[in-house]
């Protein structure tokens, strides 16, 4: 069996330091949720096929749970409770409560930090773009209709602003 | 046959919920202020940010995790376990094995037939066998695997034909013989004698193949016994009532010392609806160690849990005449089981008695036989045990169509069962919106420009469909309502409901909210639900059957206009006017007549209420009338109201890879009255991808025996293997809302969640005739079967043969020529049958 023991890794989460002790094969999924209290992210296979527990670090969308915790150190990661900004949501996520473009919701964290990296990057994507940068993440309650018309709403909102 | 007593069903003096003076189907005030909105969910932001707390996100003090093991064979004898390492391991709390939960349950009470634990035969690859509480999952799962198990293996029964050719390897011994579940035959009219009047009688042979939910939450719970003999379970679960039934007969703790919460849940469409193994362990193994246990289903073994899309082989024979009207139907057909009972004696009654709307059927009979396999147990998926019959029977109708050169919208129009009708095995129909769907969808799609125009490889194809608004069949016989509502007003301005009712995404919570707010003129934000909590609320029988809209939009409809009513009644004493002139609407409480002078906010309105009549509160519940046919089995799909749906599908097929793309489908629905438009169009758009999904790709297969392993083993137990469409796979999606007004649904609301799926699959397998010419009557619609099927030659003269046919009727009718009617040929001598009702079934209505 592997080892039981522990060390301390270092994380900056959402801006902040987090500090937690795991063993070396601990996900950044599992770090997450079960050490660092951020349930946001989902577990939806746990072997990077759905795409539920999708986080952003430095700019791209990863798969925490194939991510060993210990190899986001000096790195930054963004989870969907680093999305609102001073109590008040983000653009994209006020776009797809509005849109009902989350009927369960479990894979919703996944699908807004997909959305939210395209956005950051990308302020003006086409729908085949959009549909293409969600591609891995597996939604089986909306049929994406409504979560494409979100990201268009919520992209349309941020160009206004600027 | 004489019915034994436990199997009656409720009597005829049931109870009657509250008729309220001009009905249920309007608003209370002089019109709509939430009902009918694009309004929000009342959990939308906690969802979108990442605060909607699912099962794994709970995490109690000292709380240890478990793991099951599972059967490795696909049928086998247990000869022994021997768990004495796994105990001894550090950080090993607690090890159960069959012996441990002996007691039988099962979700249909007449079938119960599975344990927890498996005590002495396994009967599926992940047959679940032992289970280990530990410090983590990983001390869990290394107990497990020290755990030695001698087994005997038994000769597997992968198929249908196995099935019924073995019933000496007999998987199931609680089965009625051999390997048969459940078998129905009943006839309505005299089938043989409509298909002798018939001028065109079609045969065909179709397969549908098993498919699964697959959730994107897997199975997940939290058992907490505590010291005073209290358990609380903390499950991913569609059906807490029914979960909570279950967990006091196996435990054998005391119903009244147990409580079930349902967390958010994330997706289930029927994959969540009876109790699963991990319940009963996680609570076994709380109540032997005293502390929390947590089990989280692998995506692995929610494939092997499955609950899902049974396979089916269907034979029919349908008959019509040269002038469109339909004469006789028979239908043969064989459901793979699997290894368990499960919902299966509902499954085979669906799978008949759900086809008879809405087209008239003269004369129908079906045959239909369960049997049980050495594979995971189907169950309930979304449309249980109706999608299948009726892909069979709208491709069915389609080539009936083509025989009588019709157009296939107008056959459908031509057959249409009409609104306040009765089926021919006496389902009783009242709001029918089907035509408008049929209008909807051929004039959206543009069908009339393209069907039998486009070119090779394009082509659009439609079908029809009904289903239940929740039936008049209760799981376990009882006289008590279906659905039960509780209310709190306060004198802050707000409204608690509390309700059995069970969300899995499709906004059961918020419709009570939506009706709660109309009734009592509040804002969605000053509403709170507490739903699914069995301690807490009122039963609901769960969400299943597409009941939840109907069933508790009614009972909170009651409930609240009942408070309505006290509140009306202080407001006009104070104002000197008649209640029905008081207006409750977005905070605001007044008097029509003098709205400037006489009002004050609906919060100091509550206050006046409860000084008037004390503490506020009141109670609604709903039950189904006496509903369904007087034979065996005729309740079993009878439903206060049924939805009715309409697809077109449109597709452009590549004959070089035999890849279908399906480019669109228009969905027309008729839900009786949306509620919230954007649910109801997320039911429509999420129900036609996952009945495209099942069209085009999934597939819930097993593997053969081979050197290497035995049989039953999973073919792709994982997301990347098997295939559900991602953002680029699915269908561009069109959701036409048709509001039929039901006069019994809230607010005339019917159902959304499943109705909308069925016509997808058969829609596409025309839509894909009409392009290529080859009739896909197996699923998958996958490149090899679509090239196989132009392999086999004909394709392009078939394709060529129907568009000259539909060529010429069109001309034909253009120029004033009447449609073809009469009989082509004639019978000599044979005396025209009359339609009587069969010594099997048909009794009157």
């Amino acid at each position: 069996m592997e080892t039981q023991e522990t060390a301390v890794c270092r994380l900056s989460v959402n801006g902040e330091r987090r500090e937690c002790a795991i063993t070396p094969y601990t996900t950044l999924l599992e770090a997450l949720r079960y050490s660092l209290g951020l349930t946001g992210s989902k577990q939806g296979c746990d072997k990077g096929d759905c795409g539920a527990c999708t986080v952003v670090m430095d700019g791209l969308p990863v798969l925490s749970c194939i991510t060993l915790a210990f190899a986001c150190e000096g790195r930054e990661v963004i989870t969907v409770e680093g999305l609102a900004r001073d109590g008040r949501p983000h653009p994209i996520q006020d776009r797809l409560d509005e849109s009902g473009g989350a009927q369960c919701g479990f894979c919703t964290p996944g699908i807004l930090m997909s959305a939210w990296a395209l956005l950051e990057r990308n302020p003006r994507p086409s729908r085949e773009e959009i549909a293409r940068e969600l591609s891995g993440n597996l939604c089986r309650c909306t049929g994406y209709t409504k979560i494409f018309e979100a990201v268009e709403r919520a992209a349309a909102d941020l160009a206004e602003r600027r | 046959m004489k019915i034994p007593t436990g199997r009656q069903m409720p009597r005829a003096d049931r109870l009657k919920p509250p008729e309220w003076p001009g009905g249920r189907s309007g608003p209370p005030n002089r019109e709509f202020s939430v009902i009918g909105r694009r309004n929000r969910k009342v959990e939308g932001l906690a969802k979108v940010t990442g605060r909607a707390i699912y099962a794994d996100d709970i995490a109690l003090p000292r709380m240890l995790h478990a793991k099951l093991k599972r059967s490795i064979h696909a049928h086998a004898l247990i000869l022994s376990i021997d768990v004495r390492e796994a105990l001894a391991m550090p950080g090993v709390h607690g090890v159960i094995t069959g012996k441990d939960l002996p007691e039988y349950y099962g979700i249909i009470p007449w079938t119960q037939d599975e344990q927890a634990l498996c005590e002495h035969k396994v009967r599926y690859v992940g047959d679940a066998i032992a289970a280990v509480a530990a410090e983590s999952e990983l001390i869990a799962e290394e107990a497990l695997n020290s755990i030695r198990v001698e087994y005997e293996v038994l000769p597997a029964v992968t198929g249908i034909d196995e099935a019924l050719e073995h019933p000496e390897w007999r998987v199931n011994e609680k089965s009625v013989e051999g390997n048969i579940s459940k078998r129905v035959e009943l006839e309505f009219g005299d089938v043989e004698a409509e298909l002798g009047r018939s001028d065109v009688v079609v045969e065909g042979r179709y397969w549908y193949e098993g498919s699964t939910h697959a959730p994107i939450e897997p199975h997940c719970c939290v058992a907490d016994y505590d010291a005073t003999g209290l358990l609380t379970l903390y499950s991913s679960t569609q059906v807490a009532h029914y979960l909570h039934r279950d967990l006091a007969r196996v435990l054998g703790l005391p119903t009244q010392r147990i409580r079930v919460i349902q967390p958010v849940v994330g997706g289930a469409f029927g994959g969540k609806s009876e109790p699963f193994s991990l319940e009963f362990c996680a609570s076994k193994l709380s109540m032997i160690t005293g502390r929390p246990v947590k089990i989280l289903y692998t995506r692995e073994e929610v494939f092997y849990a499955h609950r899902g899309r049974h396979p089916m082989r269907l034979h029919y024979r349908t008959g019509i005449r040269a002038d469109g009207t339909l004469t006789g139907i028979d239908a043969r057909i064989h459901i793979d089981g699997g290894a368990y009972s499960s919902f299966g004696l509902v499954t085979t009654y669906y799978s008949g008695q759900l086809l008879t709307a809405p087209y008239t059927m003269p004369a129908y009979r079906f045959d239909s036989t369960r049997v049980f396999t050495n594979k995971p147990c189907c169950g309930p998926k979304r449309g249980h045990g109706s999608v299948q019959p009726r892909f069979a029977f709208e491709c069915q109708l389609d080539r009936l169509a083509e025989a009588i050169g019709m157009d296939p919208i107008e056959v459908r129009r031509k057959n249409f069962i009409g609104e306040k009708s009765t089926t021919v095995n006496c389902l009783r129909i009242t709001s029918n919106g089907f035509p408008e769907c049929l209008d909807a969808v051929e004039r959206a799609s543009e069908w009339r420009r393209k069907f039998r125009r486009m070119p090779y490889g394009h082509g659009v194809g439609v079908a029809g469909s009904m289903y239940i608004s929740g039936t008049n069949y209760c799981i376990y016989p009882n006289e008590m309502p279906q659905a039960g509502v509780q209310l709190k007003l306060d004198r802050s301005g707000r409204a608690t409901v509390f309700c059995g009712a069970s969300d899995i995404g499709q906004g059961v919570d918020s419709v009570l909210a939506y009706i709660v707010c109309e009734e009592l003129g509040l804002e969605l934000r000053d509403v709170r639900v507490v739903a699914a909590d069995t301690d807490l609320t009122p039963v609901d029988l769960g969400s299943y059957s597409s009941r939840e809209t109907f069933m508790v939009g009614n009972a909170c409809l009651d409930a609240a206009r009942k408070l309505r009513g006290l509140i009306a009644e202080s407001l006009a004493e104070r104002w000197g006017c008649r209640p029905g002139e008081v207006t409750l609407a977005a905070g605001v409480a007044c008097c029509t007549r003098d709205p400037k002078r006489k009002s004050m906010s609906v919060r100091e309105a509550f206050q006046l209420a409860e000084s008037r009549h004390g503490t506020l509160g009141s109670v609604g519940w709903y039950q189904t009338p006496q509903l369904g046919g007087d034979y065996r089995g005729g309740t079993i799909g009878a439903s206060p109201a049924y939805s009715f749906t309409a697809h077109v599908a449109e597709v452009e097929c590549d004959v070089e890879t035999g890849v279908v793309n399906v480019k669109k489908i228009w969905v027309a629905h008729d839900c009786g009255r949306a509620l919230n438009p954007v649910s109801v169009e997320g039911q429509m758009e999420g129900s036609a991808y996952m009945g495209y999904a099942e069209a085009l790709m999934e597939e819930q297969v097993f593997k053969a025996a081979t050197r290497a392993h035995g049989a039953g083993l999973h073919h792709g137990p994982s997301l990347l293997d098997y295939r559900i469409p991602t953002s680029m796979d699915t269908p561009e999606l069109e959701s036409l809302i048709i509001e039929s007004i039901d006069p019994e649904g809230p607010y005339g609301a019917k159902e959304a969640g499943e109705g909308p799926l069925h016509p997808s699959i058969p829609a596409i397998a025309n839509a894909i005739y009409d392009a290529l010419g080859i009739r896909c009557d197996s699923l998958p619609f996958h490149p090899p079967r679509v090239l196989g099927l132009l392999a086999a030659g004909g394709a392009r003269e078939a394709w060529e043969r129907a568009r000259a046919q539909m060529a010429a009727r069109r001309s034909g009718l253009a120029s004033g020529a009447s449609p073809p009617h009469g009989r082509r040929g004639t019978r000599g001598g044979r005396a025209r049958a009359t339609a009587r009702a069969s010594r099997r079934g048909g009794a009157g209505c």
